[in-house]
């Protein structure tokens, strides 16, 4: 754990005394806007009612309400005094973080939880999922008014039209907002198998395409209802999922299965033997795993889902939770006349995030030039955050490119835990380094219970969450060369280091973000690996 | 695991022992360039200016009372006299009457006027202990922060 020390040095105590945005326990009231049903996406509704709230204008336009909205909100009120920033949502949801959905949430020990969507962080601190609780807002009505502005979110509320030879948008509503700058953080939409879309309404009401709040309230339900869950998809979003719901599963009387094409858990980010050995870690978790699987078909019998495998191999479940990726929502490009990438997806963006003059894209949404990696598109918290900030820094006259590399961290159960950064594509060739116990020690000592960590991210910040893990006997002494307990991942491109894994060593990210921005060809990554001090905890 | 695999994979593994790793690294690490323009900066940026969008602070510049805190702040910052922000005393209250409006955000301690009571809890950030991204200069280059 890293304690931040930074404000001290300069930040009088004595002035300072009150601590920011302490989390609200319950679920904050959304009642900012008036909230309208999300309409059809096709064809714009006239509709004089409902335009009642909506400001005619907004100097600075957020299209989306998710996280990298919320940071270039941030960012731009702290660099344009008293701007006034409006973030439109088709969500009915004030910005909030969504990692706790698929992590801290599940664990908590509160029963209100899902109720207030509040979860406890390590030091005790209770933290809410939203950004910030409604009184941080200013109504939308408002905006235009208030003495030094403030960010306004309209929710409930579609951009199905932009006009950039006008400057200004069409809402799902009907109504229209010129703006003067525009970011555009619309993230994705979670893809579907193409079987279970064609299965029909039966297998559609038992499928979760999970994203949203509303979709970890449902499945959480679902999860104490039902006898068998069955995710299909071995990536990050599965994986935490498996692993969430297979905590339950003893407690619940619940099957949890999870069913992947590739070998192991996370075969397409890590490479094979640790895959494998997380592959191990999350079938501890009481999860049944079925490795090799692709999907034939999905269909539903006798009140059960029946799942084909290409194989032939049939599984029996009640219900499904598809975690085969996201869709990036770039609706507006034609409208727009916006460039979409053909290889990655999103919105083509420069390497300052810009689109055109005056739009910015990012998030999910963005396909961006990194200088230093080249062009991606990035599906991670911190880089919303990152991309999002700086999009706002952007558009506040700052010409600042993408450089400060984003990361990313996956706990999967109270083994295995992990921070990465840059490339991490387990096609990449990589050199591991993992520390190895001295003759010495025993193996109850080799076998450390190491700070293993169930974290979220603060706004803009990696929050370090340690539970301690309690076992009652020491785990059976495993060979010291299979015993991937810490160590460092490099992954390689052209003998370049691109992407860092931190396995089960924390604190760390500064001198990996280092290692990646130099970019440098190094003789030897053992002495690279040696700037880590993976044998300290 | 094989020496055979290790030759014959795209990936490979190395085990080390602490003894293994004391000698200290011989990698060669680029010199930063404090005044590069691209980098995040701390709290205070290379021309002694406030750094508002620090994550350090938190909410507390983009607030319904950021305008307030900014003008504390910044006389606060660049106060001459001896005792220093002495002359920034309407800012300030400026400031906590504003907060005080918004309980939910700024928090009041309980019968405390000016007294501080705790730095680090009370820092603007979210304060917690973080493996921050952003932390300034001085923690960033350190590889062995913990």
């Amino acid at each position: 754990l890293v304690t931040e020390s930074v404000v001290e040095a300069s930040v009088p105590e004595s002035i300072i005394e009150v601590s920011v945005t302490e989390p609200v326990a319950e679920a904050p009231a959304v009642t900012q806007t008036a909230v309208s049903e999300p309409a059809p996406a096709a064809e714009p509704v006239e509709s004089t009612a409902a335009h009642s709230d909506v400001p005619e204008h907004a100097p600075y336009l957020l299209i989306g309400g998710g996280t990298a909205s919320f940071a270039a909100a941030r960012s731009i009120r702290a660099r344009d005094p008293g701007a006034r920033v409006l973030i439109v949502t088709e969500e009915s949801e004030l910005p909030y973080m969504r990692p706790p959905l698929s992590k801290e949430l599940w664990f908590s020990d509160d029963p209100k939880a899902t109720e207030t969507l509040s979860f406890k962080q390590w030091n005790g601190k209770e933290r809410s999922i939203y950004f910030q609780p409604p009184s941080f807002y200013v109504s939308p009505t408002d905006l235009a008014k208030v003495e030094n502005g403030g960010v306004a979110v309209l929710t409930g509320r579609k951009v199905v039209h932009m006009d950039v030879r006008e400057n200004k948008v069409k809402l799902s509503d009907g109504a229209e907002i010129s703006y003067e700058k525009c970011l555009i953080a619309t993230g994705g939409v979670p893809r579907n198998l193409q079987v279970i879309d064609r299965a029909g309404e039966e297998v559609m009401k038992r499928t979760t395409l999970f994203r949203k709040i509303e979709d970890f309230r449902s499945l959480e339900k679902i999860s104490r209802e039902v006898k068998s869950i069955t995710i299909i998809g071995g990536g990050f979003l599965g994986s935490e999922l498996a692993c969430a719901l297979g905590r339950r599963s003893t407690d619940l009387g619940l099957e949890v299965i999870q069913m992947f094409p590739e070998k192991g858990n996370m075969g397409k980010v890590l490479p094979e033997y640790l895959s494998n050995w997380t592959t191990e870690k999350v079938r501890k978790e009481g999860v049944n795993i079925i490795m090799d699987a692709v999907v034939k078909n999905v269909s539903y019998k006798n009140d059960k889902l029946e799942i084909k495998l290409k194989d032939g191999r049939l599984i029996e479940t009640d219900h499904v939770v598809a975690a085969v990726g996201l869709e990036p929502s770039v609706e507006l490009a034609k409208s727009a006349g916006l460039e979409v990438d053909s290889d990655f997806g999103g919105y083509r963006v420069n390497a300052e995030l810009q689109a055109r003059s005056n739009i910015w894209v990012a998030g999910d949404a963005a396909c961006f030039y990194d200088i230093k990696l080249g062009r991606r598109r990035v599906e991670h918290h911190d880089h919303a955050v990152v991309s999002g900030r700086l999009a706002g820094e952007n558009m506040t006259g700052a010409s600042k490119p993408y450089w400060h590399q984003s990361m990313f961290w996956s706990d999967l159960g109270p083994d295995v835990g992990y921070e990465a950064i840059g490339i991490v594509d387990s096609s990449l060739p990589t050199v591991g380094v993992f520390a190895k116990a001295t003759a010495k020690d025993t193996p109850k000592a080799a076998t450390e219970q190491s700070g293993t960590g169930i974290r979220s991210e603060s706004e803009t910040e990696a929050v370090a969450v340690t539970l301690k893990a309690e076992t009652t006997a020491p785990p059976p002494p495993v060979q010291q060369k299979e015993d991937y307990g810490k160590g460092v991942v490099f992954y390689l491109r052209d003998n370049v280091v691109v992407g860092i894994v931190l396995w089960n060593v924390f604190n760390r990210m500064p001198i990996a973000r280092k290692i990646i921005k130099d970019g440098e060809q190094h003789a030897d990554l053992n002495e690279v690996a040696k700037l880590f001090n993976i044998h300290e905890d | 695991m094989s020496y055979l695999n290790i030759f014959m994979s795209k990936d490979r593994i190395i085990f080390v022992t602490k003894e293994d790793h004391e000698a200290p690294s011989n990698a060669e690490l680029i010199e930063d360039d404090p005044n590069d323009p691209y980098e995040d900066h701390g709290l205070i940026l290379p021309n002694g200016d406030i750094n508002w969008n620090c994550p350090c602070l938190g909410g507390m510049a983009s607030g319904p009372c950021g305008q307030q805190f900014k003008d504390a702040f910044s006389c606060f910052h660049y106060s001459k006299e001896e005792v220093k922000g002495s002359d920034c005393v309407e800012n300030f209250r400026s400031m906590q009457e504003c907060m005080q409006k918004y309980p939910e955000l700024y928090p009041q301690e309980d019968d405390n006027d000016s007294a501080p009571s705790g730095g680090a809890d009370n820092a603007p950030s979210d304060s917690v202990p973080t493996s921050s991204p952003e932390s300034t200069p001085a923690t960033t280059e350190n590889p062995a922060a913990s």
